[in-house]
């Protein structure tokens, strides 16, 4: 299972890079979202899948799993949140200033 | 006892000092209290002469970083003690002459202050028995004489001096440390007396050669020896009394002072005593080539320092020899050469230290320095006309002056290198004396100009800025002192041979005490005579045919110099860097964050291929369930799609596929936390996504060209696998034993029963606490950016 899930954090990182390459930068951030998905797979089978229960101690079982991916990731996320409403809303404004949505237009001309 | 390293510290003190006080000591010059420093520093180290000149060593040590064995470690043996008293005594002088030199408008404080700066770190290079302390101090000094060039800051040609000099010093002292850093990876220690004992190991080493001629370029920059000679003409533009202190008299004699500390360690081999004696050799008569074609006064002055500088590194590599021989009747014949070159070194800062302050005072006495308008000042400075003609005299090496004691030692090493029995010398060996002789009829030619062109013939008097007459009695006291100097060493030299030459010699070579000689002016009518006579005849015949003979400088063309090939060197610098900024620093945003995958790949994947940590092993996974692997592919399937979707609404929701999947998969894998957090902010991130695309154009196809499109697609590749390899072998064996367990006890440890939670709100409080930070700082961003209103035409406003 693990391994099939590295595979998948493989092809989703790939899709990423694609789009964060790309110019035009609503697919950078979903290119950006979707990397940070993939990291959290990652960071998730870092630890071993399904190798007990769910991390809380009234279950009373044998073997939990690794709670501190699962720690990590959920800061993870919500960082990732943050960055990703701040970057869309960055892209609305500029295109609002700057009537493009293209990373090349918007750097200016080669003079400045 | 501190006593030495706190006679470091002092100057750097009232370096810190003179900021403070200098706007409440009211109409007092400054320089009268900066003058105690080195005048009280001065007695200090005059005191140790007694002890250092029957063989005493001072030994005093502070830990600075013990753990890497820094140490700061004072070393006084005669060599230092003699440089410490030249930094000092000068420094007395100097700073005394200079209260009267510089004009109200100069900034006295800035002077001052960089003066005593150069100072500390200047005894600081003299007396630091760890390599590393002795790096940094040797830093500072071309830092403190950057500054003192650069001190008249609005004159072009002085901001370009200032910076050539820097760019040398600051480039050789780099190779020097690369070569301390050699000498440590040989013998482990720092320390130049550990290193000296334990050398003789490590001769055969790899990095014996490689650390001896970087330790070398570091002295050949800052002694100024051929090529590296150009920067001090162009030092020159500082205020005279810099330039006699730092420029002739202290700071390029710290190459020759590190040539002669590192003789028990390198010396001994061809190597070592060809490159000295060659480079030496070719800086003395290129020096005293190009000084007698100058016509201002200070740049004479500083090719002839450059010669003299020449002269005394090419004894050195005369003396090296000795080290061959080791003690005994040889090595001490040899052993002479380094005795010539302590005792040269110590007459040039007098004599060069004369002729500074002269020509200072000419300058500001007259306005000009410039040879073709000097003439006839005989009969207006007098006081002057004897300390110019004491000095140059000397620097002739004629007799009655201390010059003409060391220039004869000088030829008696010369010829006794002649006949050298080792290194190869043998035929070749004669062309050492021969080229000393040209030089130094050469080196009579400008002394006698530097007189002759400046204080007899007609008076231009008209052509002046200023009716020459002799300063106030403050500025001739210190050139006074030195003339006295020129005149005493050399009825009484055995004074100084038998206190600080002696034992200088010792710290140079040690053990071949019998290389000191008793000096005498007159030991009949030998080679060393004759070639005194012959300097001074021939040196007259040329002096006065000069006109005739002077076209020979036409023959170098113009753009065959080095300062030449140094501006081209810096244009080309400054081109080829434009050249390669402005092709990668390109302002695409596509094109940074290639470079950012291309380096994540080469770096993390080459690691993972070099080093052979890649191992995949599949045995420890756990089975997969058919709705898992369902899972897996509708989440691979929706993530390619998305780079095919033909409108934004499809991308979004396809992202939105993603992340629901991934809620999914957390609660598959035991993480309900992380499931809820994952479901509420995928809901939020989808809905923002929607919400702001109303407001963004419809996307276009991507019409960037296919090459560009290959690209991108080959670095997203490249990435992909990168990150599955990594992650395949991290899963396939544990390096580390996990720290999960410790959270288990989160019930003890924390009072929680669900060990995700207490993780965040008890172990790693913090982090959470830092993370809804970057949650309010984001909103901020987010609730400015829509409130921001760029206002009209402010855009504009910048470029007008």
């Amino acid at each position: 299972m693990e391994s099939l899930i590295i595979i998948l954090v493989g092809v989703l990182t790939t899709v990423a890079i694609y789009l964060v390459l790309s110019k035009n930068i609503v697919r950078v951030i979903l290119g950006t979202a979707i990397l940070s998905h993939a990291v959290h797979l990652l960071i998730l089978s870092m630890g071993g899948l399904k190798l007990g229960a769910v991390p809380l101690l009234g279950e009373e079982a044998e073997t939990y799993v690794d709670a501190l991916p699962q720690a990590l990731i959920l800061t993870a996320i919500v960082i990732s949140f943050a960055v990703t409403a701040f970057i869309l809303v960055l892209a609305y404004r500029a295109h609002q200033e700057l009537g493009t949505d293209n990373l090349s237009a918007m750097r200016g001309s080669d003079d400045e | 006892m501190y006593l030495l390293i706190i006679a470091i510290l002092i100057p750097f003190i009232a370096t810190a000092l003179i900021p403070l006080i200098h706007n409440r000591i009211g109409s007092l010059h400054i320089g009268w209290l900066v003058l105690l420093v080195p005048t009280a520093l001065f007695i200090i180290f005059a005191l140790q002469i007694p002890a250092i000149s029957v063989g005493e060593v001072l030994n005093q040590t502070a830990n600075w970083i013990p753990s890497l064995g820094i140490n700061f470690t004072v070393y006084l043996d005669g060599l230092s003690l003699i440089l410490a008293l030249l930094i000092t005594g000068m420094g007395s002088l100097v700073v005394l002459y200079s209260i009267y030199y510089l004009s109200p408008s100069d900034s006295f404080p800035h002077f001052y202050a960089y003066l005593l700066l150069f100072m500390g770190a200047m005894l600081g290079v003299v007396l630091s028995d760890n390599l590393l302390v002795l790096y940094v101090f040797w830093e500072l000094t071309s830092i403190s004489s950057f500054l003192l060039i650069a001190f008249w800051y609005h004159r072009k040609n002085s901001r370009y001096g200032a910076q050539k000099s820097l760019l040398i010093t600051v480039f050789g002292g780099l190779g020097m440390l690369a070569g301390f850093m050699m000498l440590h990876s040989m013998t482990g220690t720092f320390s130049i007396r550990e290193i000296i004992a334990v050398i003789g190991q490590y001769t055969d080493h790899a990095l014996f050669y490689p650390a001896m001629f970087l330790v070398l370029l570091g002295a050949f920059t800052k002694s100024a020896q051929f090529p590296f000679h150009i920067w001090l003409p162009d030092a020159m533009e500082a205020p005279t009394p810099v330039s006699a202190y730092l420029h002739s008299a202290t700071m390029v004699k710290a190459g020759l002072y590190l040539v002669a500390r590192f003789t028990p360690i390198f010396a001994g081999n061809a190597s070592w005593f060809w490159t000295i004696t060659i480079v030496g050799l070719i800086t003395l008569f290129w020096g005293a080539f190009c000084a007698v074609r100058q016509t201002d006064l200070k740049a004479l002055l500083a090719y002839s320092t450059i010669s003299q500088l020449g002269l005394i590194m090419s004894l050195l590599g005369l003396g090296s020899a000795a080290m061959y021989f080791g003690d005994g009747e040889q090595g001490a014949l040899y052993g002479l050469a380094i005795f010539a070159a302590l005792f040269h070194l110590v007459n040039h800062s007098t004599f060069k230290g004369a002729l500074f302050m002269a020509v200072g005072i000419i300058d500001h006495q007259v306005g000009t320095r410039d040879i073709r308008r000097l003439g006839g000042l005989m009969a207006f400075l007098p006081i002057t006309f004897t300390f110019a003609v004491i000095g140059s005299f000397s620097m002739a090496g004629l007799p009655f002056f201390n010059g003409f004691l060391s220039k004869e030692m000088f030829f008696t090493a010369t010829v006794n290198a002649a006949g050298l029995p080792a290194f190869g010398v043998s035929a070749w060996g004669v062309l050492i004396p021969v080229i000393a002789w040209i030089a130094s009829v050469f080196t009579f030619v400008y002394c006698m100009i530097l007189v002759f062109r400046t204080f007899f013939g007609s008076s231009q008097l008209k052509k002046l800025d200023k009716q020459p007459v002799e300063p106030s009695i403050g500025m001739l006291i210190s050139p006074a002192i030195l003339c006295i100097l020129i005149i005493g060493l050399f009825f009484a030299p055995n004074l100084l041979g038998d206190y600080l030459l002696r034992p200088a010699l010792n710290g140079v070579i040690p053990g071949i005490s019998g290389a000191a000689p008793q000096i005498s002016a007159w030991h009949g009518f030998n080679t060393e005579l004759f070639m005194t006579l012959g300097i001074v005849i021939v040196g007259t015949l040329l002096f006065l045919t000069f006109r005739s003979w002077f076209k020979i400088y036409r023959l170098q063309p113009a753009d065959w110099t080095f300062t030449v090939l140094y501006n081209s060197f810096l244009k080309d610098l400054k081109r080829v860097a434009n050249w390669i900024t402005t092709h990668y620093m390109t302002g695409h945003l596509p094109a940074y964050f290639a470079y950012i995958f291309i380096f994540f790949i080469a770096t993390a994947g080459g690691a993972l291929l070099i080093t052979g940590a890649l191992s995949v092993d599949l045995m420890a996974d756990s089975p997969i369930s058919i709705y898992e692997g369902m899972l897996v592919a509708v989440m691979a399937v929706a993530a390619v799609s998305i780079l095919f979707a033909k409108s934004r609404l499809t991308a979004i929701l396809l992202n939105g596929v993603l992340g629901f999947s991934i809620a999914i998969f957390f609660v598959l894998f035991r993480a309900p936390d992380l499931a809820l957090t994952q479901l509420v902010i995928e809901t939020v991130t989808t809905t923002l996504f929607l919400l702001c695309f109303n407001f963004l154009p419809e996307w276009k196809k991507e019409d960037s060209p296919k090459r560009t499109k290959i690209r991108n697609a080959l670095i997203a590749i490249g990435g992909g696998v990168t990150v599955t390899l990594i992650g395949l072998t991290v899963n396939s064996g544990e390096l580390f034993e996990s720290i999960s367990g410790y959270f288990e006890d989160s019930y003890e440890l924390a009072g929680g029963e669900n060990i995700v939670n207490a993780i965040l709100g008890d172990f790693r409080a913090f982090d959470t606490m830092l993370e809804s930070l970057v949650l309010f700082i984001a909103g901020l961003g987010v609730y400015t950016l829509i409130r921001l209103k760029v206002g009209k035409g402010s855009g504009k406003d910048e470029h007008q």
